[in-house]
C-alpha cells in the first residue's frame, strides 16, 4: 500500500483487521512524513520510540481479535493534554521542562484504545489566540499556500490542523474553549467536532477557562471524528463537570438519512461586510441540506452580537484565575533572582518572563474585571449575557429545530504576521461564529465545504443539541458528502 | 472608563506580572481598547437575569469523605524548580 499517512482512521482500521496493514508499518510512514515536515512547525516534541513500542503492542492486540476501532491509529496530541513521561507545555515558556507524572483522561482513554502517539503537537500559548502564533516553540505553519505566503493554520490547535492536513498522522486531538477547534479545522480543510460541555473529561488537560474549554476530535473526515470522538469520552469521576451518560456509538448514527430535519439559519449570523463567497458557502451548504430532505428554516438568535464581548470577560476571568498556579515553585519556569528579592519579586519576575504577551494580556484583563468594584459591573453582567445567549439556542431547539447551519469563520486562512500590528480585538473577531457554542455548551462541527477564489479551504459549521453529537455528526456528514470536499494541500514542505 | 497607566501598574501588581515602567502605556492602551470593546455589554437588558454558574443542567455528584490519592512527595516534587528535603524551597517569607 502506498502514502499510508494519507490513510482515513476508518480506512486504516479496516485494512489493519483484514491484515493488510499494521500499526508498525503505519506508524513508520507518519514518522517518516514528521521527519520531512519540520518547516510546518507542527510537532513540537517527538516521541518515535514510544509511537514504535505502541504500535508493536496494537499489532499483538488486532491479531488477537476484537481490538477496539482505534487501535493502532498514529495520532498527534494536542501539547495541551498532560501526557506521562512526555514533555507537556501548553506552548508556553513557563512549563519549560515539565514532564508530568500522570496521563490526562482524554489521552489515557485514547491509550486503552489502543491509539499510538507520534508526539506532542504546536498551539496558541495557553490556547490563547487564532493563529498559532503565540507559542512558545514558533509558528504552525498552514500546509496550504497562495505563492510565497505563508498562511496561519488558525489556532489555537494549529499544530493539530497543520498536522492532519498534512497527512503526517492520521488525526489529532484538539481543545476548543471558543472555537479552536473549528476555526483550525476549517482554515486547513479537516473536520473538527468540539462535543457538548462535559462529553469530554478535562482532567489533565491544562486550563484555560473552565466553563468553556472542552477537548475534540480533529479528522480526515466526519466518519473518523465520530470514530475518535466515542473513544475520547466518557464519564470521569475526576472532572466533577464530566457528564454521567452513557456514549453512543456514534459511527453507527451515520445512516445517511436526513429527512424531515429542521436546520435553522440564525439571520444574526449574516453580518455586515461579510465576504460573498462566505455568503454563497452559507447558501451553498442550506441547499445540500434541502436536496438531503431536510427543512431550512429561518432562526433568530438575538443576543449573538453580544458573545464575544461576553466572553471576553469570562474567559479572561477564568484564565486569571486557572493561570494563578504558575508561580515558579510546583513546576515550570522559576526567574532569577537578584539580591534581596522575596516571594512576590520571585512571583512577579517568573510570571513576567514565562507568560507572553497575549497571555499577560488575558491574564490581566481578567484581574481587572473580578477586582473589587468592578466584578458586578463586568463579570456578573457578563454570565448574566451568557444566561440569555443560551436561552436564545434553548428557545430555538423548543421550536423543533434539530440543528442549526453557519459559516465556520468570517474568512479564509490568513497570512502569518498579518494581524501583528492590529489590535487585539481585531484578532478575537475570528472566533465570532464559533464562540455562541462554547457560551452554550453545546456541541458544534466544523465541515470543509469549499474552495475560495484563491483556493483556500472553507468550513462550514453545524451547531446541536446538547448531548445530540450523535444527530449532529449524521447531518455533517451528509454535507459532507454532497459538498464533496476532495481538495488537499499541493506539497511544499 | 478609561484605564489609566496608575491603574495599570496596579492590574500588573494583582496579577503578579512585572511590567516594565516603559511598557505600562501600552499595555494601558490595550486594555481601553479590549474594555471598549466589552462596553457593549450595557446595551443588553439584563433585569430579573440570573448569572450563568453552570452551562448544563448538573447536579454536582457527591462522594464518601474519605482520603483517594497521596503519599507520592516523589512524584510532587519532582517537576519543583527547587525542592529540598520533602518540600518546595521558596525565598524567605518572613523576616
Amino acid at each position: 500500500m502506498a502514502d499510508l499517512n494519507k490513510l482515513t482512521i476508518a480506512d486504516a482500521r479496516d485494512a489493519m483487521r483484514k491484515g493488510d496493514l499494521t500499526s508498525a508499518e503505519l506508524t513508520d510512514a507518519c514518522l517518516s512524513e514528521i521527519e520531512g515536515a519540520g518547516a510546518l512547525g507542527a510537532f513540537v516534541h517527538n516521541t518515535p520510540d514510544l509511537a514504535r513500542d505502541q504500535a508493536k503492542a496494537a499489532d499483538d492486540r488486532i491479531k488477537a481479535g476484537d481490538a477496539p476501532d482505534m487501535c493502532g491509529i498514529p495520532l498527534g496530541i494536542k501539547d495541551l493534554f498532560c501526557t506521562k513521561g512526555v514533555a507537556s507545555q501548553a506552548g508556553s515558556r513557563i512549563l519549560e521542562g515539565f514532564i508530568p507524572e500522570y496521563e490526562s483522561t482524554v489521552s489515557q482513554n485514547l491509550l486503552d484504545n489502543g491509539t499510538v502517539m507520534l508526539g506532542k503537537l504546536n498551539m496558541d500559548e495557553f490556547a490563547m489566540g487564532s493563529s498559532n502564533e503565540t507559542s512558545v516553540y514558533g509558528n504552525a505553519v498552514n500546509p496550504w499556500k497562495i505563492d510565497d505566503r505563508q498562511l496561519t493554520p488558525g489556532g489555537s490547535s494549529g499544530g493539530s490542523a497543520s498536522a492532519v492536513a498534512a497527512d503526517l498522522c492520521l488525526a489529532a486531538t484538539g481543545t476548543d474553549t471558543g472555537g479552536s477547534i473549528r476555526q483550525p479545522a476549517a482554515f486547513t480543510g479537516i473536520t473538527g467536532i468540539k462535543p457538548t460541555y462535559g462529553r469530554c473529561s478535562r482532567w489533565g488537560v491544562v486550563a484555560f477557562a473552565s466553563s468553556l474549554d472542552q477537548a475534540g476530535p480533529m479528522t480526515k473526515s466526519v466518519r473518523d471524528a465520530a470514530i475518535m470522538l466515542e473513544a475520547m469520552c466518557g464519564h470521569d469521576a475526576k472532572d466533577s463537570t464530566s457528564a454521567d451518560l452513557p456514549v453512543p456509538n456514534f459511527e453507527a448514527m451515520l445512516t445517511g438519512d436526513i429527512k424531515g430535519k429542521k436546520i435553522g439559519l440564525p439571520k444574526e449570523y449574516r453580518m455586515d461586510g461579510m465576504p460573498d463567497e462566505i455568503e454563497a458557502l452559507w447558501s451553498n451548504g442550506a441547499d445540500m441540506l434541502r436536496d438531503a430532505g431536510a427543512e431550512v428554516i429561518d432562526i433568530s438568535l438575538p443576543h449573538t452580537k453580544y458573545a464575544l464581548p461576553a466572553y471576553y470577560v469570562i474567559a479572561p476571568a477564568e484564565a486569571s484565575s486557572n493561570l494563578a498556579r504558575y508561580d515558579g515553585v510546583r513546576y515550570g519556569h522559576r526567574a532569577k533572582l537578584g539580591q534581596g528579592d522575596g516571594i512576590t519579586e520571585m512571583y512577579e519576575k517568573t510570571r513576567a518572563e514565562g507568560f507572553g504577551d497575549e497571555v499577560q494580556r488575558r491574564v490581566m484583563v481578567g484581574t481587572y474585571v473580578l477586582s473589587a468594584g468592578f466584578y458586578d459591573a463586568y463579570y456578573n453582567r457578563a454570565r448574566k449575557v451568557r444566561a440569555l445567549i443560551k436561552k436564545d439556542f434553548d428557545d430555538v431547539f423548543a421550536q423543533g429545530i434539530d440543528a442549526i447551519l453557519t459559516p465556520a469563520t468570517p474568512s479564509a486562512a490568513f497570512g502569518l504576521g498579518e494581524m501583528e500590528n492590529a489590535d487585539p480585538v481585531k484578532m478575537y473577531l475570528n472566533d465570532v461564529f464559533t464562540v455562541t457554542v462554547n457560551l452554550a455548551g453545546l456541541p458544534g462541527i466544523a465541515v470543509p465545504a469549499g474552495l475560495d477564489a484563491q483556493g483556500l479551504p472553507l468550513g462550514l459549521q453545524l451547531i446541536g443539541r446538547p448531548w445530540e453529537e450523535g444527530d449532529l455528526l449524521n447531518i455533517a456528514h451528509e454535507v459532507e458528502a454532497r459538498a464533496g470536499f476532495v481538495a488537499k494541500p499541493q506539497k511544499w514542505w | 472608563m478609561s484605564i489609566d497607566i496608575e491603574t495599570a501598574r496596579k492590574v500588573a501588581h494583582l496579577a503578579r506580572i512585572k511590567v516594565e515602567e516603559d511598557r505600562l502605556p501600552e499595555l494601558a492602551e490595550n486594555f481601553n481598547a479590549i474594555l471598549g470593546f466589552i462596553e457593549q455589554l450595557n446595551e443588553v437588558d439584563v433585569e430579573g437575569v440570573e448569572p450563568m454558574t453552570s452551562v448544563t443542567p448538573m447536579r454536582l455528584k457527591r462522594r464518601e469523605d474519605v482520603v483517594t490519592d497521596g503519599n507520592m512527595p516523589e512524584k510532587v516534587l519532582s517537576n519543583a524548580p527547587d525542592a529540598r528535603e520533602g518540600f518546595f524551597a521558596v525565598p524567605k517569607v518572613v523576616e
